[in-house]
């Protein structure tokens, strides 16, 4: 069960090798954290993320699990239920793509919408279920900032995070008064293997910051929470700009 | 009966769950409803006065007591009353009075139920002299996982783990209570100022036996040489012949209480730093050093905030947390240095309130035990609140004290077994009576009780 503080005791994070979600993990564990289930493709990665965790003191198993495989995510998310409550889903898996490329070859383009979209969809439904029955729990799904506005650089990545984001937040709301809360979480340029190698953009942040401020958001019981906060003034500034004005912006 | 589901949080409005609610009106449904229960179990449910999770159940079913509130008979010559757990102590209050009876134990709010007294072994504020209200519980019938009900008596297993049980070992149906006499409905209160925490301190152990009712007001803002200092108020039942002859024949008249006070309809907890140390500093003025025998109505005395409009409980979203914490006599070094890293981090901390408790009563996981307690709220969205109390869990713990499950909401599970050490006992009875877990709670699972 989660405390006052919205600080729960078991974490399935979807995406088990993200260093936005293994930096959350850490910090729950902390509080009151006792058992995590790491879901992933499995690969030695997650094997050593998995006892990193351990190291801290908690009871960590990992999960065979693929995003792009929708018709399975029933059986494999269904089955983690089964075998005790989980207090909060961190659903954390995402690709960037290489816009450029994917430009190029559309099945490449469409790997990252089905990544960041259809399998958020599945498998966000089949927690979402999941938690409903126990009556209790807290999905926070990573979103961004860049599906606020269509951005020539990174459109591709953008829009299948804009899908997530009308999703997500239409499930908070069609959850809503039945225990089950759903918080979507907005980050900007963050430094993580994710963006290696790319050009910062301004307000870039760290894993750890998007960590903190999910745990402020679990504890004001959050609906939508940007990291770091000032993005949320500048992105509803920037949602007004008119196209022609913003095509010229330098916000890539 | 009726079913529908909701969501539900305790008093402090922390950590909602859904749950299906059942409101039974015979004990026979509420019979069927333990008997049909599904795999995620069942809670009784009061008036949802514990500030936890102690009265709601995640994806299980919730039987919400209120509608059986019969009050059976009154045994007006012996002084016992039989009747419904969900009646509310207000009602039984308003029964008992005009006969010369009143409950010998009464926590702070009259909104509370019979059977939500039982499962937390309430106190008040004369703990000292008459124990918590598992000394006054003469029988209850108790609904068990097997569908069946039973009679538990005082002295018995059964007793001691339910008296406080947090409706663990079953469903409380109804109760006889033992009762005091009471020749009047009024209350001849002394309120004293004191200028630090000792001074606190000293005037509560100066009350005797003639004084029953004793309890102390803590400024939690107040700083420097000022740290803890407080209003002490203690009072006595008035008895008949003190009061003039025209009033002798409506004394024991049950009136509700007045309007509360100005202060009392400001919600603290919503108010910054600044404006609640205000406050504290007006209250703390505006007594005046020492004054006796003020008359007071019962409710006015017992049930100061009852009559407060229910939004002055709504602390900001994010609800409010209750901490309350037992240490023994001797330890009140523990006692100041919590009330100085309070002070210190300038919590705006909202009725916080020092009593002294007797001897322990037969709850295994009842909360009193001799010596002092220190009650207070605050909002949960207080930055670093988590781990402040945390830190103060292990203060208590080590000091062989403990805190009160039936406000609890963010206890760690780990702490538990050193602060309760009947609780083996308590699982094993639980693992016995009810193999399958029938009876659970929110508070339950996240303690792992
Ligand atoms: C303003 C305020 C002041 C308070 N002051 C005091 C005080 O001075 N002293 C004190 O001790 N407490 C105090 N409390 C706490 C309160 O008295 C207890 O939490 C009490 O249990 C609430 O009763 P309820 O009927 O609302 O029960 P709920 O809050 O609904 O339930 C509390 C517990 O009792 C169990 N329960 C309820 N009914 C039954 C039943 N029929 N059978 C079995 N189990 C049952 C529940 O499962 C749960 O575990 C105060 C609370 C408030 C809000
Ligand atoms: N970094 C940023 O700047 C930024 C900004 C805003 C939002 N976000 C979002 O935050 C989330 C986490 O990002 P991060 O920074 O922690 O990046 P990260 O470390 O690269 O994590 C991405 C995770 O997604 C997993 N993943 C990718 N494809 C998958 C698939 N088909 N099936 C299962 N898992 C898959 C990866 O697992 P593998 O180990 O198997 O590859 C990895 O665990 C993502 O949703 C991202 O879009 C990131």
């Amino acid at each position: 069960m989660k405390d006052a503080f919205g600080a729960p005791q078991s974490l399935l994070v979807l995406g088990g090798t993200s260093e936005i979600g293994l930096a959350t993990a850490r910090r729950l564990i902390a509080r009151r954290t006792r058992t995590v289930r790491l879901a992933g493709r499995p690969s030695p990665a997650l094997e050593r993320a998995a006892a990193e965790l351990r190291e801290l003191g908690a009871d960590v198993r990992t999960v065979p699990f693929d995003a792009l495989d929708s018709a399975s995510h029933e059986e494999v998310l269904g089955k983690i239920f089964t075998e005790g409550d989980i207090d909060m889903v961190l659903l954390a898996f995402g690709v960037l793509g290489d816009q450029a490329r994917d430009e190029e070859e559309p099945l490449s383009a469409v790997r990252v919408a089905q990544t960041n979209y259809t399998g958020a969809v599945s498998a966000g439904l089949v927690c979402a279920g999941a938690l409903q029955a126990q009556g209790h729990g807290s999905l926070v799904v990573l979103s961004a900032a860049a599906g606020e506005r269509a951005r020539r650089a990174d459109f591709i990545y953008g829009s299948s995070k804009a899908g997530l984001d009308v999703f997500a937040q239409g499930l908070g709301d069609a959850l809503h008064g039945t225990g089950v809360h759903v918080m979507v979480v907005r980050p900007g340029f963050v430094r993580s293997r994710m963006t290696a190698g790319r050009e910062e953009a301004p307000l870039a942040t760290t894993p750890g910051a998007v960590a903190d401020a999910i745990v402020t958001g679990l504890r004001r019981r959050s609906e939508t929470v940007w990291v770091p906060g000032a993005l949320r003034v500048v992105m509803s500034a920037l949602r007004h700009v008119p196209r022609p004005l913003f095509r010229r912006l330098p916000v890539r | 009966m009726s079913v529908d589901t909701v969501s539900l949080t305790g008093w402090g409005r922390t950590s909602p769950t859904a749950a299906l609610r059942f409101r039974p009106r015979t004990y026979e449904e509420a019979a069927a409803v333990v008997r049909g229960r599904g795999p995620r179990g069942v809670v009784a449910r009061g008036l949802g006065r514990a500030h936890g999770d102690a009265a709601q159940n995640a994806g299980g079913s919730v039987l919400d007591m209120t509608a059986l509130d019969r009050i059976r008979s009154v045994d007006a010559v012996a002084g016992t009353v039989v009747c419904d757990a969900g009646v509310s102590l207000r009602r039984l209050l308003a029964t008992l009075l005009p006969l010369g009876w009143f409950l010998p134990v009464t926590p702070a709010t009259g909104h509370v139920t019979v059977g939500g007294a039982i499962g937390s072994d309430v106190h008040g504020r004369n703990h000292r002299t008459a124990g918590s209200f598992a000394r006054h519980v003469r029988s209850l019938e108790l609904l068990t996982a097997d569908g069946e009900v039973r009679t538990v008596l005082p002295g018995t297993d059964l007793f001691g783990a339910t008296l406080g049980g947090l409706g663990l070992t079953g469903v409380v149906l109804s109760a006889t209570l033992g009762l005091r006499p009471v020749t009047t409905s009024l209350m001849s209160v002394d309120t004293a100022r004191a200028a630090d925490l000792d001074g606190v301190l000293a005037r509560l152990a100066a009350c005797g036996d003639g004084t029953p009712y004793a309890a102390a007001w803590i400024d939690l803002l107040a700083r420097g040489r000022s740290t803890g200092r407080g209003v002490v108020t203690r009072g006595e039942h008035v008895p008949l012949d003190a009061l003039p002859a025209h009033a002798r024949r409506t004394a024991l008249t049950f009136r509700p209480g007045p309007v509360p006070s100005a202060r009392a309809l400001v919600p603290e907890g919503l108010l910054g730093r600044a404006p609640t140390a205000l406050l504290n500093e007006l209250r703390h003025r505006g007594t005046p050093a020492v004054r006796t025998r003020q008359p007071q109505r019962i409710p006015a005395f017992f049930h100061p905030l009852d009559s407060a409009p229910g939004w002055s409980r709504g602390r900001g979203r994010a609800g409010s947390v209750q901490y309350q914490f037992t240490v023994g006599h001797g330890q009140e070094e523990t006692l100041h240095r919590i009330v100085r890293q309070l002070t210190v981090r300038r919590c705006p901390a909202f009725h916080a309130v020092l009593k002294r408790f007797g001897e322990s009563g037969p709850g295994w996981l009842s909360f009193p035990a001799p010596g002092w307690t220190l009650s207070f709220g605050l909002p949960a969205g207080l930055p670093g609140l988590a781990r402040l109390l945390d830190v103060l869990d292990e203060e208590v713990a080590a000091a062989g004290g403990r805190v009160c499950l039936a406000k609890d909401a963010r206890l760690r599970p780990g702490l538990l077994a050193a602060m309760y050490p009947r609780l083996p006992e308590f699982r094993a009875l639980r693992g016995e009576l009810d193999p399958e877990g029938a009876f659970r709670s929110d508070l339950s699972r996240r303690l792992v009780l």
